[in-house]
């Protein structure tokens, strides 16, 4: 906020003397926020790149639903994974998605919690990246399950069966740690978006667009008792989001901990997957937020110093990993633990050592780029880290799953995973599925929060002495 | 009903309002600001006793339901380790709770906010769509028991407003 106050000759360029970014370009008011930003919405034009991109996005999905559509019809024998390798590219992918996911709520809450008004212009797609990354990443427990019409076994819901879920088993903890995480992330996402829907109401020209628009506002009118009870909840829950989003990586990491499998059970994993799922996140943020903000031009939003930001925590995080890599190493020898040092070992130069290498890569030394403030200065550069990360995140779950799977403890029992071409479809149609939402979410709905964006320019400061 | 320009201005009317003894008072603005619902006299929500209330709701809820289900609807001897092994049902408990408490903070909000309502006397001043870009209002409502209309439109004068109105109920 302090920085926003300062005249500035030049846009997104370090404060002379302070070395930092703004947070929101100079000479903005109420109205050009405003304006700016629901004029992505409502503009009447709508570009033809938008068209092709949600084109080729949709293509995509629809491969995803071809791919369930041939699940359904011939079972879960369509993957690859088979006994030893129970599970591979459907919890691969399940952890990955659920991990993207937490970057936005870390951002929304988290940040908001701490007071980090950096997080403002970014908290928004954030939000919508998460719900969109919990959508793809039900799919696969879902469908892995090979009789999806029956999930509702996993429910405590009575039935004529008389049977009940088991409690006691981390894979139900997961049920209602997942639909809390999404239904929570639902909430947070849609009571951010009232008092901005109400602007496109209020600035709407179309019938349907102020119809629709006026209905998801619910009539919102920015009183200042609603306001209040407003800021209220929503502290709150961004309150109780924080601890929410901790306990869903490490619920996530349960369904591994818990079991008694060489690779998995290690106390180590609920702390290390909650870093690692923030690191992917921000990873996933910056892909998506570094070409958003070149082809809307958010640049006066969207600035160097959040990019630089992100990338801090991108390597902070990184960095916890890293270390969780180490402990596991040294514990696997340490513990004096025959198959868990095997494991290791296996890792290390067993069948699947490009993997684990290229994991090494791109989530521990390709990263380390970030310590150089030239790097993080670069855009096309953190956009190249920010995929790297990417891969080395779904890497690491494909690591921790299959090859802890694929060697049993009695080498008669031993097995490899390769990936059928419906594996590939059913995770390149999610990918499909959360671009094709994300572009209509980027055409519809106000990618970064207007209300907020007002707070902080400098105008909104009521200003001392005049008050009482 | 006045209109501003800031919300310095604003808070500084509602404060004068409040002070020249109205009640039925309310401001209207883009962007929630601290000092105002103090100025137009609201006093705490209780909402956050409510969330409270929906979070334990919520945990003894999870819990209840796992004790229920675990020892009594369907009791399964896993190695002869105890029917309510509660370490093992914190998880879910813990879960229950967010979202019963999440559940009644938006839920809740909505509810003491009397949203949604699709009608408000306030939409009919044409100007009003402004409050959600850059401006301001203080609306002093005919309900007040110190309400007259000339003598409250030359009140609302004197406060410095960039515009005063009348909007019909």
């Amino acid at each position: 906020m302090a920085q926003s106050n300062q005249p500035l000759a030049e846009r997104t360029e370090p404060v002379a003397g302070s070395g930092t970014p703004v947070v929101i370009a100079p000479g903005h008011t109420f109205a050009s926020v405003t304006d700016k930003i629901s004029s992505i919405v409502l503009t009447q034009r709508t570009p033809i790149g938008w068209y092709l991109a949600l084109l080729t996005a949709a293509g995509m999905a629809g491969l995803l639903l071809i791919s369930l559509s041939y699940l359904v019809v011939k079972g879960i024998g369509i993957w690859g994974n088979n006994i030893p390798v129970g599970w591979a590219f459907d919890i691969t992918n399940f952890v990955w998605w659920i991990g993207i996911g937490h970057a936005g709520t870390l951002i929304s809450a988290i940040l908001l919690l701490l007071k980090q008004t950096w997080r403002t212009s970014i908290n928004r797609f954030a939000e919508a990246m998460t719900l969109f990354a919990v959508a793809c990443a039900g799919i696969f427990p879902l469908f892995h399950t090979g009789r999806p019409w029956l999930a509702y076994w996993l429910f405590p819901i009575p039935n004529t069966m008389g049977v009940w879920p088991q409690f006691r088993s981390p894979l139900i903890w997961d049920v209602f740690a997942v639909s809390t995480y999404a239904t929570v992330s639902a909430l947070f996402w849609y009571v951010g978006l009232v008092p901005d829907v109400a602007t496109l109401r209020d600035r709407a020209k179309g019938k349907f667009a102020q119809r629709v628009y006026g209905m998801m506002s619910l009539g919102w009118r920015g009183s200042a008792r609603h306001w209040h009870r407003y800021e209220t909840a929503y502290l709150l829950l961004a309150g109780l989001s924080t601890p929410l989003v901790v306990s869903v990586h490490s619920v996530v990491s349960f369904d591994f901990a818990v079991s008694i499998l060489p690779g998995w059970h290690t106390t180590i994993f609920p702390p290390y997957f909650v870093a690692g799922a923030i690191y992917s996140g921000f990873a996933m943020v910056l892909t998506l937020a570094i070409p958003m903000r070149a082809i809307y031009g958010l640049e006066d939003f969207i600035t160097m110093r959040h990019l630089q930001n992100m990338a801090k925590v991108m390597l902070l995080t990184g960095l916890i990993v890293a270390y969780g890599y180490g402990v596991e190493a040294f514990i696997a020898w340490y513990g004096g633990n025959y198959y868990e040092g095997f494991m290791m070992l296996n890792r290390i130069n067993g069948p699947y050592w490009p993997q684990y290498w290229a994991l090494i890569f791109c989530n521990v030394i390709f990263p380390q780029l970030l310590w150089f403030k030239n790097v993080r200065m670069n855009v096309p550069l953190l956009f190249v880290i920010s995929i790297v990360v990417n891969i080395g995140m779904w890497l690491e779950r494909f690591v921790i799953i299959v090859l802890s799977l694929h060697r049993d403890f009695l080498p008669s029992s031993w097995g490899m995973f390769r990936p059928t071409f419906w594996d590939w479809t059913t995770y390149v149609g999610t990918i499909g599925l959360f671009l094709t939402l994300l572009f209509l979410f980027v055409r519809l709905l106000p990618v970064i929060s207007i209300f907020e964006m007002r707070t902080i320019v400098p105008e909104a400061k009521v200003q001392e002495g005049h008050g009482h | 009903m006045a209109e501003f320009e800031s919300p310095t201005t604003l808070v500084a009317a509602a404060n004068k309002t409040r002070e020249a003894g109205y009640v039925d008072v309310d401001a209207y603005s883009p962007i929630p600001i601290e000092e105002l619902h103090h100025a137009i006299g609201f006093k705490n929500t209780k909402l956050p006793l409510m969330v409270l209330i929906g979070g334990l709701l919520g945990g003894t809820g999870g819990f209840s339901l796992e004790y229920w289900v675990s020892a009594i609807a369907y009791p399964l001897n896993v190695g002869g380790k105890p029917l309510v092994s509660w370490p093992m049902f914190i998880p879910v408990t813990f879960e229950c709770t967010i979202l019963g408490a999440a559940l009644t903070a938006v839920f809740g909000m909505f509810m003491l906010n009397k949203l949604p309502q699709p009608y408000h006397p306030v939409f009919n001043n044409p100007r009003f769509a402004m409050a959600s870009r850059n401006r301001f209002f203080l609306c002093i409502e005919a309900t007040d028991q110190q309400f007259d209309l000339d003598k409250t439109r030359a009140f609302l004068d004197t406060l410095g407003a960039h515009e005063v109105t009348t909007v019909a109920e």
